[in-house]
């Protein structure tokens, strides 16, 4: 699948976002005053301009608005719904804390947080709903999507100490979501036999492709270019994001001066994951194209 | 609403018969012209008269050849254009409401007030049905030329998808596919028409006619007549044996 720069960046960030959030919400860290609005400017903005760069791959950015109406049957208008409801809920919460810090609405905290990882859920739902990409289709897509999302936004909170335990598990889930998407092989069940139906006659192959030139699909679902280095950027993502991380939070004593590299490193290896999440994910189509 | 409608009153489609298609591409460049002047906006081409033009269509056609395990291969002549599944995946997926499946007739369109180009219904599908339109950047896909079939401005026998109009070996063929007596139900139950890639339970409308099994050439030879001349020729033969 192409790798489109907006759709890395809004997954990514948006989730980190949702995650500090998240912390935010159950009070971990405990903030108030300057420090509580600096957090919420930072989970806000996060947040919110993952979900604005992703409106940036849209073809008719004009009709973004209709996207809230099909809740019932599409992730992605899920998806929305529940981020202008999480970011809505957490408002009043941030707002208190921030000007008030009465500690009153700590239960709007916590709905917040939860609804936090309902929209990451939603998020990653959009991916794993298409049976047409098999290395998306897989109850393990969502776990690593939320677990970016709370061990990436653990760091942001200053929890490093639960972020490596989300960290460590991270790791696990991923290589063993690359293992089993490896083991699926690109296309899954389907084969140019089964896509044309001329398996019953024997083996098949493309003779000539329907164009000489490019088209929407194979830009956009017979992306191969970076596959070469997978292995290489798999490594760069699981010593970034993870590995890393965890070494410095275990050797290191926790401060603001700590943060910064950890959350940088974690970033890096966020964004070599993600981008490997759409450059090594195939798109069954590409059978007709014989690839 | 991107909800699937439980059934439809009608299954309208096509069965594409993979024995007759003789791979002409006319179906492509009709579907081209009914359909960038029509329904929606128009199916751009870019850098049309360049070194890589390339553009919207809804109806492509693939060339593939499949090897028997013995005997000579068969070149297969694959046009390829939405298949209007029951189960569209294409239609559930859309977040504004613009994907959408008749309840009437079972034809999958795409309201382009109200698409915003996501692209994520061209993701859901799995045949590479719906090509999002780079100039006007809303999603285009196969109407089943529903601005033709219920025309009464033009003649009755072009009340028919433009592809299956201009086809000059009768390889598409278009019907109901819920009345078990029509041409399509017919040839289906005949010719056994299949489905595209089943395993993705879309439950695809259109059908497929397989191509029909290749004669075997046979060791068999004609016997032998005429070995013996006679006449004129048998002297002829004697006379210059005898030389």
């Amino acid at each position: 699948m192409h790798p489109a720069p907006s759709v890395i960046f809004f997954t990514a960030f948006s989730g980190l976002g949702f995650g500090l959030l998240a912390w935010l919400g159950i009070g971990l860290p405990p903030v108030s005053g300057v420090t509580a609005f600096v957090f919420y400017v930072l989970a806000y903005g996060m947040a919110v301009g993952g979900l604005l760069s992703s409106v940036f791959h849209l073809g008719n950015k004009k009709n973004a608005v209709k996207a809230f109406s099909q809740w019932r049957s599409s992730w992605l208008s899920r998806e929305g719904i529940m981020a202008v409801v999480t970011l809505l809920t957490m408002a009043p919460y941030a707002f208190e804390q921030v000007f008030l810090d009465s500690g009153a609405l700590k239960m709007l905290g916590l709905l917040g947080a939860v609804l936090a990882m309902v929209t990451v859920f939603t998020t990653s739902m959009i991916y794993t709903q298409l049976k047409t990409v098999p290395r998306w289709n897989t109850p393990l897509t969502p776990i690593l999507f939320v677990l970016f999302s709370l061990a990436g936004g653990g760091l942001f909170a200053g929890q490093v100490r639960a972020a490596a335990a989300l960290l460590v598990a991270l790791g696990v889930i991923q290589v063993i979501a690359w293992m089993q998407g490896d083991a699926k092989g690109a296309t899954g069940a389907s084969t140019l036999e089964t896509a044309t139906g001329l398996g019953r006659i024997g083996k098949t192959r493309l003779l000539e492709p329907p164009h000489s030139g490019q088209n929407y699909l194979l830009k956009e679902m017979a992306y191969t270019v970076g596959r070469k280095h997978a292995m290489k950027l798999r490594a760069v993502a699981l010593i970034c994001a993870v590995v890393l991380p965890v070494v410095l939070i275990l050797a290191l004593p926790a401060g603001h001066v700590l943060a910064v590299p950890l959350i940088a490193l974690h970033i890096i290896g966020l964004l070599a994951a993600r981008w490997l999440f759409f450059a090594e994910a195939a798109h069954v189509v590409r059978l007709y194209y014989g690839k | 609403m991107t909800t699937l409608p439980a059934s439809t009153e009608k299954k309208l489609g096509l069965a594409i018969d993979l024995d007759t298609c003789v791979g002409c591409h006319a179906c492509v460049v009709n579907c081209k012209e009914w359909n960038t002047s029509n329904y929606g906006v128009p199916l751009s081409d870019e850098d049309a008269y360049g070194a890589e033009p390339h553009g919207s269509f809804l109806n492509r056609v693939h060339t593939f050849e499949a090897q028997p395990a013995s005997g000579c291969s068969q070149t297969i002549h694959f046009p390829k254009s939405c298949l209007h599944c029951e189960d569209a995946p294409c239609v559930t997926v859309c977040p504004t409401g613009a994907s959408y499946k008749r309840s009437e007739d079972g034809i999958v369109l795409v309201n382009e007030n109200d698409c915003m180009g996501c692209g994520l219904c061209a993701w859901a599908c799995p045949y590479g049905a719906r090509e999002l339109d780079a100039l006007a950047g809303v999603m285009k896909k196969c109407t089943l030329c529903v601005d033709r079939i219920y025309n009464e401005n033009i003649p009755e026998e072009d009340r028919v998808p433009a592809c299956v109009r201009t086809c000059p070996a009768g390889a598409r063929h278009f019907g109901d596919f819920s009345d078990p007596n029509s041409n399509v139900s017919k040839l289906v139950a005949e010719r056994g028409g299949i489905d595209l890639m089943p395993e993705m339970g879309t439950k695809p409308v259109n059908k497929y006619l397989p191509p029909r099994p290749k004669d075997v050439p046979s060791d068999e030879q004609l016997n032998g007549q005429n070995t013996e001349p006679k006449g004129f020729l048998a002297w002829l033969d004697k006379a210059l044996e005898a030389i």
